[in-house]
């Protein structure tokens, strides 16, 4: 069986007297997509927070590939290879589609002063590397013709797929999509999906994702997590989800 | 209309509120107490036209509006010219052109002109080094007069206690600013927007007050005097050099000249300002100077990517920092003195304004801005009691015609070739 990537165990997280998520755990291994899933204000983002270092985790652990993430920086667990997407899509919306994928590699570039200074052959080549491996995925989201356009210019839709492009130019160990189809009309949910299943197939990237869409969320996974209340209420295949009496009833309300 | 006649009535009582005890009064020394007089009738008379217009220019306010509207021949800026002008690459030229003018003009211009160009020169080096700050990283920052005074002090001290000359001191100068604004960016970047601005007003502040009373060190409100003027390769454009030195007329064989020093201290600031604009145009284009960009617009983002915020901000204060730290040591020599009250706020608020004013960001923008700041107040001497009046007022203008400043600048934007 494939390597573990991800797993967090026990994972709590205190704002004063309110316990938002009170002992997640979950385990992603190696090119899986894993959902979570739960109502509205289940506590979905607050763990995504936690395992991308913007919240410090009131208790538990968390370990990329065995090593321990926990209370490290949002910065430091981002060159880590946990890279993340937002609920709201924030691309930097005055720099053009093309400059948003550069700023992702920023720390793969030659960012040593003296030699941008005098352009030298290596920060030159640098910077076309760089703009290399952005036009590629450029193409890769479909977006190339909108390269040199603002990103705040571009539908909704587009800017969803920059985003994703922008996460995978930091070269992640694991992606994690934050709603990735909320605004979404049906089309491009099912563009989506396939761009989902194309950096699982051909790019190795292993998701870990947020989603209210179930139609997304049962064809693509191969493990779903459901959160209610901040407390893990199931974790098992879709199948398995699916006929869970307990998801159901946390969905629909009792009967 | 009716409905116009409060605000009218307001509008109109407001000048006099405003005009009356700043122009309408005069104090005069009887002895030794003071005395208000009124003014002479005609001034008090003007004050009533003026209010009498404003009521009409109130009152009729929606006419007004509609009658500007419809008039034909006014002259605006079409919006092809202006993007025109805003483009990166318009700007580079226009600035070439510029650099150009400045060479020449000073060989034909007076010596008081050439003077008051070197004093531009420092605050166009001023306002560029903060226009990196304030215009591209987002950072406003209110004390940075306080480098400023750190590369002024630097060289002064050095050439006060060890005799190291100006060239050997403006790279240590900057550097010196350099550690500075790494030693207080580091505590204060993780503060936001207006906490930064206040915490970087104190600094500035504690910087000139430890130079004032650091007695012993500094010479405390007297200063330090005496310090020497930059040569050329040891030439010195003294009358007279001190000993094992020569001057440059007696080298040179000219007669002495002493606009000869003049120009050429006009002409090390206009180098100056031109490395600081060619080190500011290359980290545009660098992978910093988008980042810095990148930080503005949201830094969530950035965290989440991987970019450490603090070194990002860190890095744009610092190289602020030295550019106001290389202006300082040249200030200090052009000057032949600095004491602390040549650093207080009412600089930092100058070169803040010079970049507002310039538009955010905008190099050009920041020449034009520095010229007409320091030109207009040496021009308008005979007005100097309402100097700041008519600064206000410009202010406050500007911002109601051109929020984005005189000559603002598009980013130049990296493009994909196809």
């Amino acid at each position: 069986m494939s390597r573990e990537i991800l797993k967090v165990s026990g994972l709590s997280m205190r704002f004063g007297g309110l316990l938002a998520v009170n002992g997640v755990g979950l385990t992603v291994k190696e090119k899986q997509v894993v959902s979570m899933i739960g109502p509205n204000g289940a506590g979905k983002t607050t763990v995504f927070n936690c395992l991308t270092g913007f919240y410090k985790p009131t208790a538990g652990t968390i370990l990329l590939d065995g090593e321990a993430i926990q209370g490290l920086a949002g910065h430091e667990i981002a060159r880590k290879g946990v890279v993340r997407t937002f609920q709201n899509v924030r691309l930097f919306k005055d720099m053009t589609a093309v400059e948003n994928l550069l700023i992702a590699q920023h720390r793969h570039l030659n960012t040593n002063f003296l030699a941008g200074l005098f352009k030298t052959p290596a920060f030159r080549k640098s910077e076309r590397d760089a703009m290399e491996y952005a036009a590629y995925w450029l193409d890769k989201v479909n977006l190339t013709e909108f390269a040199n356009r603002p990103a705040g210019t571009l539908a909704y839709g587009q800017q969803r797929r920059l985003e994703i492009a922008r996460c995978m130019m930091t070269r992640p160990r694991i992606l994690m999509l934050d709603e990735p189809a909320a605004g979404l009309n049906p089309k491009e949910t099912e563009d989506l999906k396939a761009l989902i299943s194309v950096l699982r197939n051909e790019h190795n990237a292993t998701v870990l994702l947020i989603e209210h869409d179930m139609k997304l969320v049962m064809s693509i996974s191969d493990h779903i997590v459901v959160i209610n209340q901040g407390t893990p209420l199931a974790d098992g295949t879709p199948e398995q989800i699916r006929d869970n009496p307990e998801v159901i009833k946390a969905y629909l309300g009792e009967a | 209309m009716t409905r116009h006649l409060k605000s009218a009535l307001f509008s109109a009582l407001l000048v006099w509120a405003v005009a009356y005890p700043v122009l309408g009064l005069k104090l005069s020394i009887v002895g030794i107490g003071l005395e208000v007089h009124n003014s002479s009738p005609l001034t008090l008379a003007i004050i009533a036209i003026c209010s009498v217009l404003m009521f009409v220019r109130v009152l009729f306010s929606d006419q007004l509006s509609a009658a500007w509207k419809a008039s034909p021949n006014m002259p605006k800026v079409p919006a092809k010219a202006s993007n025109f002008l805003t483009l990166p690459s318009t700007q580079r030229w226009i600035i070439l052109g510029l650099v150009v003018v400045a060479l020449v003009w000073p060989f034909y211009g007076s010596r008081g002109a050439v003077d008051i160009a070197t004093l531009i020169l420092i605050y166009v080096m001023l306002g560029l080094g903060l226009n990196i700050v304030v215009g591209l990283a987002g950072l406003l920052d209110l004390g940075y007069v306080g480098f400023y005074a750190v590369g002024a002090y630097t060289y002064a001290m050095l050439s006060h206690y060890f005799g190291f000359s100006f060239w050997v001191c403006l790279p240590i100068a900057g550097l010196m600013a350099a550690t500075f604004g790494f030693l207080l960016g580091f505590p204060v970047l993780r503060l936001r927007g207006d906490y930064l601005a206040i915490v970087t007003l104190g600094f500035g502040e504690i910087i000139r007050l430890f130079l004032r009373n650091l007695t012993d060190i500094t010479g405390g409100p007297n200063g330090i005097s005496n310090i020497p003027k930059p040569t050329l390769f040891g030439l010195s454009f003294d009358r007279t050099a001190a000993e094992g030195m020569q001057t440059f007329h007696e080298y040179f064989g000219l007669e002495y000249n002493s606009i000869n020093k003049v120009i050429f201290l006009y002409l090390i600031a206009l180098v100056l300002v031109l490395i600081v604009l060619f080190v500011i145009n290359r980290l545009l284009r660098m992978p910093i100077g988008r980042a810095w960009e990148a930080l503005r617009e949201d830094e969530i983002a950035c965290r989440a990517l991987g970019l450490n915020p603090t070194i990002i901000k860190l890095s744009a204060f610092t190289l602020g920092a030295t550019f106001a730290g290389f202006a300082g040591s040249f200030f200090a020599a052009r000057q032949g003195l600095v004491t602390p009250e040549s650093f207080t706020f009412i600089e930092s608020a100058i070169i803040l304004a010079i970049v507002v004013l310039g538009g955010m960001g905008s190099q050009l923008g920041v020449i034009l801005a520095a010229i007409v700041m320091i030109l207009l107040p040496e021009m308008m001497r005979e007005f100097s009691e309402y100097r700041m009046l008519l600064f206000g007022a410009m202010m406050v203008l500007m911002m109601i015609w051109r929020p984005q400043g005189l000559l603002p600048m598009q980013r130049p934007h990296l493009e994909l070739r196809k």
